[in-house]
């Protein structure tokens, strides 16, 4: 069995792990590769299907080309779609590009509030959501089944033990858990594998004329793209396979202190 | 983290690093990263701004130690997993914690892990931590490890230090059956002996880490071992009713008949389901996969699907050896969730055979009372479930022989499941018929005794009426029930009731019935049960009889004797009075013969012993029994 496949198998594990454990289960999609590719494994677990609703935390910012992505796979794959905005701070404009808030302030009331708001409308359990362990190091010291508590906080120094493919699934009334099914995937191994399954993927991660890709995509006003002329998936694998260049460096949120996007993730980012 | 290749396959090896507090597991992960050439773009400068900063000196480890609260004080306090290669092969590699607070975090790194690299301080030498390390890789089914003894430096590079410590170390690991691949002296800080041989050792002529990982072999799934297929989940989504989960050993076809423990239902495979896949009629061990049935049954989650030439063990009780993170004890007496697989069940401590200490392998010295083991304790005990299981020994079948202890919300503990002599289903045995329980029938007087912990026997007590046969067996059998024997008490009274309510009191009848109480009490024996008589059994041939019906050293004869004067005297039920009056006929020492045993096991004179001095006799003999025979309790 090749690393891929190896991989894949223990997502399909994990999801339906999930799915057993969690009556009120959904699933966050970015519209990125990560989330497109879960998305992927989630109808490969359950045979063709997506038996739980998806949750687009929509800041609003976000590229445009995005959603017309997003509503055309909900189309075609009849997704259930749930989107999610944090209409009170949108409304009082209290946002970075209105220049009210730092970024950091704004993924902080943008993504994480508004997530916080879609999980207690709906009273959802468990969140499927695709981070990866060689994104960023606090995202290195995960677990599959991941707690938060009532205030969504990330309790990083005390986590469960997690072995031999037992998860916390048994958790406090007011918590939830996270649930990563892609946290031991690279960012290579997300290529290879949107390379072999030919998965359809948002053109934005494909270099246009001017010689730039989106190598990760979040809002626009704080997100880069990289010089690249990787227009194809065959050349993206290639080029991964060669650079030394993390996959964040065009996310600026990351950069504005030392600790910036722990904090984030302690509070309950993604 | 990425990384940049020359040669790229498919291969990948899990790598933990653990070991002591302070003797440098994240300075030498950080150092290996740099040396490979995997550090991504700026990070070694990020880290050297931010150390500048900070005003603190730079350290390799904060590449690791990612949290604010880890670079504050210098530990690490999760468990944190990162990519490199060498020119062979990808690795994750897992760095876990030292300190004896975050056990559970190393336990994380370590159970993920196909080989594992310890580092001990040549300075400090082995650490409690060292050795603990050492067991719980062994118990975590770790069995690649290479021991770095880091920073030489401290030590003059020297040879003698080294060696001494490879020494005491190797002989640690040889007492937990843990054979190390290497040895190898480093200085993590300075990269001696990590990618490139160090010149300041020039003595050294072995491997270099890197060489060492690539030494390493990457774990074959279990490919040829029989079929465990656990069911996770029952799908039915569309018109297919798929059973869902993931091969844990074996191969699965098909048209192969499954069958399905520990609930006993036999049905044969009629597809195997993948989405997007290219179809295929099998699946191997590490396959997430689906299956449809030909024939429909009753199956669900938990149920472990098995070829019927080779199926699990099915059993409530079973003995391992478990490790405990718990803040709380685990203890006896108190409830707990077990899970294997995808079977979940409550359990208890049934027993402790003996709590160690994983630092030093002593055995940890309690009360009676105070049966538990303790938060970082290891402990091997026998654990009962309130339903049975379908398990393996770890030894034989991993994926299936070891599980986690839930305490409330918390998975508290985990274990590996011993090889204890099990009973095993025979492999026709499901044939037969739909209503054969678990484990009917196959199981031997040996499994019996090794788990009642006392062979089956019969205590025949004979005597006339009045002796004291019915209060001595009373008291016995409460004696031996608090000394937790399998135990219990055929009275004449109660079998004359059901059992022989048909016989009067001729001879021919009394020999029926003492035939009929002999089988009977040779049955309870055969189960394993310590059985009791209670008959007055006055003809000597009768007695006989029963005793040919077992072997020699399951029938205790006792004779329990006191004059007629005195029985009469008692008269517990005034039948002495009626004899004598004529309206009983045929009462034994009265109107029909008794025939003392001629040398019976034991003679209890009742008129002179206590009650209590009776039984002692009796358990003395048992004892004394057991003994000489290697049987009874």
């Amino acid at each position: 069995m090749d690393q891929i496949t190896r991989l894949e198998n223990q997502s399909i594990y994990i999801f339906r792990e999930a799915f057993n454990k969690f009556e009120h289960l959904a699933m966050l999609w970015s519209i990125g590769k990560d989330s497109t590719v879960l998305l992927w494994l989630a109808r490969k677990a359950f045979f063709g299907h997506v038996p739980f609703p998806l949750v687009h935390v929509d800041t609003t910012y976000k590229i445009p080309s995005m959603i017309e992505y997003r509503d055309q796979l909900v189309r075609d794959w009849k997704l259930q779609l749930i989107v999610g905005r944090n209409d009170a701070v949108l409304q009082a404009g209290q946002t970075f590009p209105s220049g009210k808030a730092s970024r950091v302030e704004c993924c902080g009331t943008l993504k994480k509030d508004a997530l916080k708001q879609v999980l207690d409308q709906h009273g959802f359990t468990g969140v499927i959501v695709g981070v990866r362990r060689d994104e960023e190091p606090t995202r290195a010291k995960e677990r599959y089944f991941s707690p938060r508590d009532r205030n969504m906080e990330w309790n990083v120094e005390d986590q469960p033990p997690e072995l031999w493919d037992q998860f916390k699934t048994d958790y406090e009334k007011g918590a939830h858990i996270r649930i990563h099914p892609l946290l031991h995937w690279t960012e290579l191994n997300i290529w290879e594998y949107i390379q072999r399954e030919n998965i359809p993927i948002i053109p934005l991660y494909f270099a246009n004329d001017r010689g730039e890709r989106y190598r990760s995509i979040g809002c626009h006003p704080c997100t880069f793209p990289i010089k690249s002329n990787a227009r194809t998936v065959a050349e993206i694998v290639e080029e991964l396979r060669a650079t030394n260049v993390p996959e964040r460096a065009g996310r600026a949120q990351d950069k504005e202190s030392e600790d910036a996007f722990e904090k984030l993730r302690r509070d309950g980012y993604m | 983290m990425n990384s940049t290749p020359t040669v790229w396959d498919s291969q990948q090896l899990k790598i933990v690093i653990v070991g002591h507090v302070d003797h440098g597991k994240s300075t030498f992960v950080g150092r290996l990263f740099h040396d490979t050439g995997t550090l991504p773009e700026g990070k070694l400068e990020q880290l050297r701004q931010v150390a500048e900063r900070r005003g603190v000196p730079f350290e390799w480890a904060n590449l690791m130690d990612a949290l604010q609260s880890e670079r504050d004080q210098n530990i690490t306090i999760d468990t944190a997993q990162i990519w490199f290669r060498t020119a062979k092969r990808q690795y994750v590699i897992i760095d876990a914690p030292g300190h004896k607070e975050f056990l559970k975090n190393m336990v994380t790194g370590a159970a993920n892990a196909e080989a594992a690299l310890l580092v001990i301080d040549a300075h400090e030498g082995v650490q409690e931590n060292s050795r603990r390390h050492g067991y719980l890789l062994h118990l975590l089914g770790v069995r690649q490890l290479a021991v770095l003894v880091n920073k030489m430096d401290l030590e003059q590079y020297s040879r003698a230090r080294f060696q001494s410590i490879e020494r005491e170390y190797r002989s640690w690991l040889a007492t937990i059956g843990l054979t190390p691949k290497t040895f190898i002296p480093i200085v993590a800080r300075d990269g001696d002996n990590i990618a490139a041989p160090s010149p300041k050792m020039p003595w050294w002529d072995g491997p270099t880490v890197v060489q060492t990982l690539d030494d390493f072999t990457a774990e074959a799934p279990p490919l040829n071992q029989p079929l465990r297929f656990p069911i996770q989940d029952v799908y039915r989504f569309d018109e297919r009713r798929i059973l869902a989960g993931r091969v844990e050993a074996g191969t699965l076809k098909v048209g192969d008949r499954l069958m399905f423990c520990p609930y006993n239902k036999i049905s044969t495979v009629r597809s195997v389901e993948r989405w997007n896949a290219p179809p295929r009629d099998h699946a191997v061990a590490g396959e997430s996969i689906g299956i449809t049935l030909s024939e429909q049954i009753f199956v669900e989650r938990g149920a472990v699907a098995a070829l019927e030439s080779a199926p699990p063990y099915e059993l409530t009780r079973f003995k391992a050896r478990i490790f405990w993170l718990g803040r709380n004890s685990f203890r006896k007496g108190k409830p707990y969730k077990l899970k294997l697989g995808s079977q979940e069940a409550e359990c208890q401590i049934d027993s402790i055979e003996r709590v160690i200490d994983a630092s030093t392998l002593e055995t940890v010295s309690r009360g009676e009372k105070e049966i538990f083991v303790g938060r970082h304790e290891v402990a091997e005990l026998y654990l009962r479930t309130k339903r049975p299981l379908a398990f393996d020994a770890h030894a034989e079948i991993i994926p299936t022989g070891r599980f986690v202890i839930v305490d409330q919300y918390d998975v508290s503990g985990g274990g590996i499941i011993l090889d204890d002599n099990y009973p095993r289903r025979s492999a026709d045995s499901g044939h037969k018929s739909e209503n054969i329980y678990w484990s009917h029938g196959r199981v031997t007087p040996e499994q019996r005794r090794r788990r009642n912990g006392h062979s089956g026997c019969v205590v025949w007590l004979t005597g006339l009426s009045g002796s004291g046969k019915s209060t001595l067996s009373m008291e016995l059998e409460r004696e031996l029930f608090n000394l937790g024997r399998q135990t219990y008490v055929l009275d004449g009274d109660n079998v004359r009731h059901g059992l022989c309510s048909d016989l009067g009191f001729s001879p021919e009848d009394r020999r029926e019935n003492i035939r009929r109480i002999g089988e009977v009490a040779r049955l309870f024996a055969e189960a394993g049960v310590i059985c009791i008589t209670a008959f007055i059994s006055p003809y000597r041939s009768d007695r006989d009889l029963v005793r040919k019906m077992m072997l020699p050293s399951q029938f205790v004869e006792v004779h329990v004797h006191a004059p007629i004067e005195i029985c009469e005297q008692r008269d517990p039920k005034g039948l002495y009075a009626k004899a004598r009056a004529g309206e009983i006929k045929d009462f034994t020492g009265v109107s029909a013969p008794y025939e003392p045993p001629l040398s019976p096991d034991l003679e209890l004179r009742t008129d002179k012993l206590t009650v209590a001095e009776s039984v002692a006799r009796i358990l003395d003999f048992l004892h004394v029994h057991d003994q000489a025979e290697e049987i009874s309790i």
